[in-house]
């Protein structure tokens, strides 16, 4: 149990959450990042997507890692990827088809989120399936936890509601002046947003800046 | 006079280094250089000596401001009246409605934007530089009458903040900081900033009163050239600064006495738009004629106080040329071909903002080859 739960595998697990978050630090994975979150709820189906698959992911390459031949561990890596992002996608068009309207393509392109081949890379070429499985399951954690702070801002200011339920759109807030911010549904905020999360994490964290 | 300069300078060695207030010596400094020129002279060293710094510099364009801004405050008051229908409004009245409406928009301007310059010099320790006098000014000028106070204090912060200080502060952002608050605003709050409701402080319109800007009616393609007059001189709805060639003129001529803005990019940015005016009207694609384009709407306002921004535009001189009529276009290729964008202005000073530094960068690579050819062919 003491091996399961090694320093070096707590540290797989932890550190993508924070200081070496995948979104804020490595800045991969932007492009899904700004696409999907104007709303919560297929922000989180997105990051619970992404978890899911790189974890899997990570596991399956690891296993295999020592027959791989490397000049071709792309293109195995791809296939397995592919695989998953296929079950996924099926899953979601059976069990949640309006989300999956909703994420349209980007489900789809996960397969070309950069976080999932910089893991494969990385990690799961090197390590064993367990630690590889912690490090996978941390990466989408971290990335999720990044999109659900970006809509959480982008759903409550743009469209005034949270998991489509009303926060802001009552008379007496509208009477007194206030009003949805449009920008906030554009994708340009998505990235400022994310600009102030990098920008609150470097400016709390000494050892992110550099020198 | 004397005794403020004595009294500050009994407080000074309190806010210098070591002293009880050190902390907030760039708020001092700040006061002491608004209060009195400041005596700090360079150490050691060759340095160009000039009169213009950025103190003078800024000054000349608020004093370029200051016709627009008291037609504007005038307008705003005649336009209320004319839409409420009541045409016995003094002038006195009118003047009064209008402050009522256009000082409480510059207030928050300034208030809002200098405590942000304020609190990021003391963070960073700087000084704290007089670049948002300008921009406090232009704000309220591209804002309706109408627009909520809380949205200028939104919209001046996100670009006090995003489009300044995250670049470094004066002298160092990519796009003109008031243009920006605009497209804040613009974008966030498409309703209080066009349409035809903003601009006259008026709940109840009076009857058969049309509350369109002759751009919104030019659209529509029911622009009336009897109007031109009107729209020359700005007795006409719009912006608070923006109606009044006349007055942005006047800015004008004093921003080039003072040498502070370029006439090149100035007079390129009315080529341009006169040009693909005419362009236009010529194909049958717009109602207006190549002038009317450049008297309607925020045009000029644009051409003499933003394109001419010294921070964000062209630097080179032949950039200048390129800069200027690629606005001037442009902002007509918007106004005509857009039927989302009204007016074309402001979207067409950022895009080029964005493309200045890439401009300098070609017209700069270009001479430098052009020297070199020049070498090897009389070698």
């Amino acid at each position: 149990m003491s091996e399961l739960f090694s320093k070096k595998n707590k540290e797989a697990f932890v550190n993508p959450l924070g200081l070496n978050n995948p979104v804020t630090v490595q800045v991969l994975g932007i492009c899904s990042a700004l696409a999907v979150t104007a709303e919560l709820k297929p922000a989180i189906v997105m990051g619970l997507s992404v978890t899911i698959i790189v974890a899997f992911a990570n596991v399956i390459i690891s296993l295999l890692r020592n027959t791989i031949p490397s000049r071709i561990r792309i293109v195995v890596q791809l296939v397995v990827v592919a695989t998953l992002v296929t079950l996924v996608s099926e899953i979601l068009k059976a069990f949640a088809y309006d989300i999956s309207v909703q994420l349209s393509v980007y489900i789809g392109l996960i397969i070309t989120n950069c976080i999932l081949m910089g893991r494969l890379e990385a990690f799961a070429m090197q390590n064993g399936p367990w630690a590889s499985f912690l490090d996978g399951l941390g990466n989408g954690l971290g990335y999720a936890k990044i999109l659900i702070i970006v809509a959480f801002f982008r759903e409550l200011f743009g469209a005034g509601t949270l998991f489509g339920i009303n926060i802001l759109n009552y008379e007496c807030i509208e009477k007194a002046g206030y009003q949805n911010n449009g920008l906030m549904v554009l994708a340009p905020m998505a990235l400022i947003i994310l600009g102030c999360i990098i920008w609150w994490q470097r400016a709390h964290r000494k050892e992110l800046q550099e020198k | 006079m004397k005794a403020l300069r004595n009294y500050i300078d009994r407080i000074k060695p309190q806010f210098s280094e070591g002293g009880k207030f050190a902390k907030f010596r760039s708020t001092f400094g700040a006061f002491e250089t608004f209060l009195f020129t400041p005596n700090t002279v360079n150490q050691g060293g060759v340095h160009v000596r000039d009169a213009v710094d950025l103190k003078r510099t800024m000054t000349a364009v608020i004093i370029a401001l200051v016709p627009a801004l008291f037609f504007g405050i005038w307008n705003t008051g005649y336009q209320h009246f004319l839409a409420i229908g009541n045409n016995a409004a003094t002038f006195g009245e009118i003047v009064c409605y209008g402050l009522i409406k256009v000082l409480p928009i510059v207030v928050v301007s300034y208030v809002v934007g200098l405590a942000i310059e304020f609190i990021s010099a003391q963070i960073n320790g700087h000084e704290v530089n007089e670049g948002y006098l300008v921009s406090g000014m232009i704000i309220p000028l591209v804002m309706p009458a109408d627009i909520p106070l809380w949205m200028v204090a939104i919209a001046t912060a996100f670009s006090v903040i995003f489009v300044k200080e995250v670049f470094g502060g004066t002298g160092m952002n990519l796009w003109n900081p008031a243009l920006v608050a605009r497209a804040f605003i613009f974008f966030a709050y498409p309703t209080k900033i066009s349409g035809d409701q903003v601009w006259y402080g008026a709940e109840q319109m009076a009857d058969g009163f049309s509350g369109a800007t002759p751009l919104a009616l030019a659209a529509a393609g029911t622009y009336n050239p009897a109007n031109d007059m009107n729209a020359f001189l700005g007795f006409i709805p719009g912006s608070i600064g923006e109606t009044s060639v006349v007055a942005i003129l006047i800015g004008a001529v004093i921003l080039l006495w003072t040498g502070v803005a370029s006439w090149k990019t100035m007079v390129s940015v009315f080529v341009g738009g006169a040009l693909m005016g005419f362009v236009f009207n010529a194909s049958g694609m717009s109602c207006l004629t190549w002038y009317e384009h450049l008297i309607i709407g925020g045009f000029a306002f644009g051409a003499v106080f933003m394109a001419t921004d010294p921070v964000t535009s062209s630097r080179t001189e032949t950039g200048k040329y390129i800069y200027g009529f690629l606005i001037g276009a442009m902002a007509i290729i918007i106004r005509v071909m857009n039927p989302g964008y009204p007016e074309g202005m402001m979207l067409a000073i950022l895009l080029m903002n964005t493309f200045a530094p890439l401009i300098d960068h070609c017209v700069v690579s270009r001479n430098i080859s052009k020297r070199l050819n020049r070498v090897k062919t009389t070698k």
